[in-house]
């Protein structure tokens, strides 16, 4: 647990001595109020709060991509990985430790937005399950893909073929209902289970129901054991 | 302390790297791996860190299996690999606190106190709120080994540790390395003759993924071949000289090397004690000017090229 938190700690001093943290916290929460500035300024019905939660996880899923893509290939290409290896920390350990460093880091922009629900609980009375719950939803989304962004990370020691790689696969899988149409009774509704977009509109609209956020989780707890495969086969080569 | 037992490494393109290697490590002893490039020094060391797995075989350090007991054997090792693994972000001293929290030392005083210790001897104090972008490569190196010592471990493993350096810090280095000798198990593998030579207990020779030889410095030397090269510069009539030297019974191997403005160069093998004296005498009683008359010991380095060359001689 020790070592976990030394890699994550190793993490979080990497992101914040580098400009990478700042300057993607301030793309974030500047595109971010933009959008509450538009919503703010078009509608002022209650739904307010789940079309900027909409509009937050698409910018989500546009930057997360840059947070995760030098957890390993920076490693890989600085030559660090072997020293992390041959650490008496379990792969596993290595992954845990920096999957909590990048969700940390989300966690913290995510909570730089507070003050959007809290000026509207200021100037009116919004539904506060909702904000809630569209955090919850928010977070949840943003750590899965951190965790195919970390993935993609293990393959290459180069960042832009994993920030690419991941941005392509969390689109895929984002919109992957779209496609439940065309596939037929069969395969159309295990589609629509399996993509990330169909469980986050309820956490948006207020929604919170267990089986979404085990959804979530599972998600995560899946890519981040075949994060954990990627990374010891290379023992095995 | 470290034994390595009938290991195989073999690539996914089937090829070998390392076939059948066997050999043990005493405890406190340094060992000195030896063998040109692309030997399998380096796949041999990063099979003993448990970087990579062994494809047949078993390797054991401290009693340790590095594959099923992997994080006791782990913890026993400290590794220097190939390139220094440092971060560009984090200063010297913020790095080697990480490492020391990885290596499992929990206290943050004691983590201070092992930080100012390998600062001293491995002579970073004045780089310890640097980060490794502003270093010299020989500053990388040797916050390298820094922390690889940093945890105090049983077994050090060091890939190249001098590359990089200054010969001044070549020395110091040596220097260094051989004081970790009796406390410390050391394997360091190198393509510098003299380095092992140096700093070594043992020499283990690898070409090829194979072992050619392993012995102490000294008795490799001694026993590949026990005889000295004499070079003497000489001006005068050869034809009768040459004779003589050729069928001289202390001499093994006689070779005209070559003539420069009437100075001849000839060489001689011998393994006779006091050669140089009667090689001296003899030439002048033959009524030959004596420019100048040079022994040299057999060294490592011929031991070293005579096993490859064998070898390789016995492949094709």
């Amino acid at each position: 647990m020790n070592q976990i938190w030394a890699v994550t700690l190793k993490e979080l001093k990497s992101y914040f001595v580098s400009p990478i943290a700042y300057v993607i916290t301030a793309m974030f929460l500047l595109i971010s109020g933009y959008f509450f500035y538009l919503i703010l300024s078009i509608t002022k019905d209650a739904g307010m709060m789940t079309y900027l939660f909409g509009n937050m996880a698409v910018i989500l899923l546009l930057i997360t991509p840059l947070l995760s893509m030098r957890l390993f290939a920076e490693e890989q290409r600085n030559k660090t990985l072997e020293m992390l290896m041959t650490s008496p920390i379990s792969d596993s350990g290595i992954v845990l430790g920096k999957f909590f460093a990048s969700a940390i880091l989300l966690a913290i922009m995510l909570l730089m937005t507070l003050h959007f629900p809290l000026m509207l609980i200021y100037l009116g009375n919004p539904d506060g399950y909702t904000i809630i719950s569209g955090y919850i939803g928010l977070f949840l989304m943003g750590c899965s893909f951190l965790a195919i962004g970390m993935l993609t990370s293990t393959w290459t020691q180069n960042q832009i073929i994993a920030a690419v790689s991941a941005f392509g696969i969390s689109l895929l899988l984002w919109f992957l209902s779209a496609a439940s149409t065309i596939a037929g009774s069969g395969l159309g509704p295990v589609l629509t289970y399996i993509s990330l977009n169909a469980h986050w509109e309820s956490f948006a609209k207020g929604l919170l129901s267990m089986s979404d956020v085990l959804y979530y989780l599972s998600v995560i707890g899946v890519l981040l054991f075949v994060t954990i495969r990627s990374l010891e086969t290379r023992r095995w080569r | 302390m470290i034994i390595v037992d009938n290991v195989t490494k073999a690539y996914a393109n089937q090829q070998e790297a390392v076939s059948n290697l066997s050999f043990e490590v005493p405890e406190g002893t340094i060992l000195g791996f030896l063998g040109p490039n692309g030997a399998g020094k380096t796949t041999t060391m990063r099979m003993i860190t448990g970087f990579m797995a062994p494809t047949r075989g078993q390797i054991k350090v401290a009693g340790y299996d590095t594959v099923t007991q992997s994080m006791q054997a782990r913890q026993q090792i400290g590794y220097l690999p190939e390139t220094p693994p440092l971060y560009n972000e984090l200063t010297t001293r913020a790095y080697l606190d990480f490492i020391a929290r990885l290596r499992g030392i929990k206290s943050k005083s004691e983590r201070q106190q092992r930080i100012a210790e390998v600062a001293e001897s491995c002579w970073i104090s004045d780089i310890l709120d640097k980060t490794p972008t502003k270093l010299s490569k020989g500053y990388r190196q040797r916050v390298g080994l820094a922390q690889a010592l940093i945890h105090n471990p049983r077994v050090i493993i060091l890939d190249e540790p001098t590359i990089g350096l200054d010969p001044r810090q070549i020395q110091e280095t040596r220097k260094l390395i051989k004081g970790l000798g009796g406390k410390h198990t050391v394997i360091l593998s190198t393509h510098i003759l003299p380095e092992v030579q140096m700093t070594c207990d043992r020499v283990i020779i690898i070409n090829q993924g194979k072992i050619l030889a392993q012995d102490s410095p000294e008795n490799l030397i001694r026993h590949n071949s026990g005889l000295k090269r004499i070079t003497m510069k000489v001006k005068g009539e050869l034809p009768g000289v040459s004779e003589f030297l050729q069928n001289f019974a202390s001499v093994e191997r006689f070779q005209h090397l070559k003539t420069e403005s009437e100075l001849h160069t000839l060489s001689v093998e011998s393994g006779t004690d006091g050669i140089e004296a009667i090689l001296a005498r003899e030439l002048i009683a033959r009524d030959l000017d004596l420019y100048g008359l040079q022994t040299a010991e057999s060294s490592l380095e011929d031991v070293f090229i005579e096993l490859v060359t064998q070898e390789e001689e016995l492949e094709s």
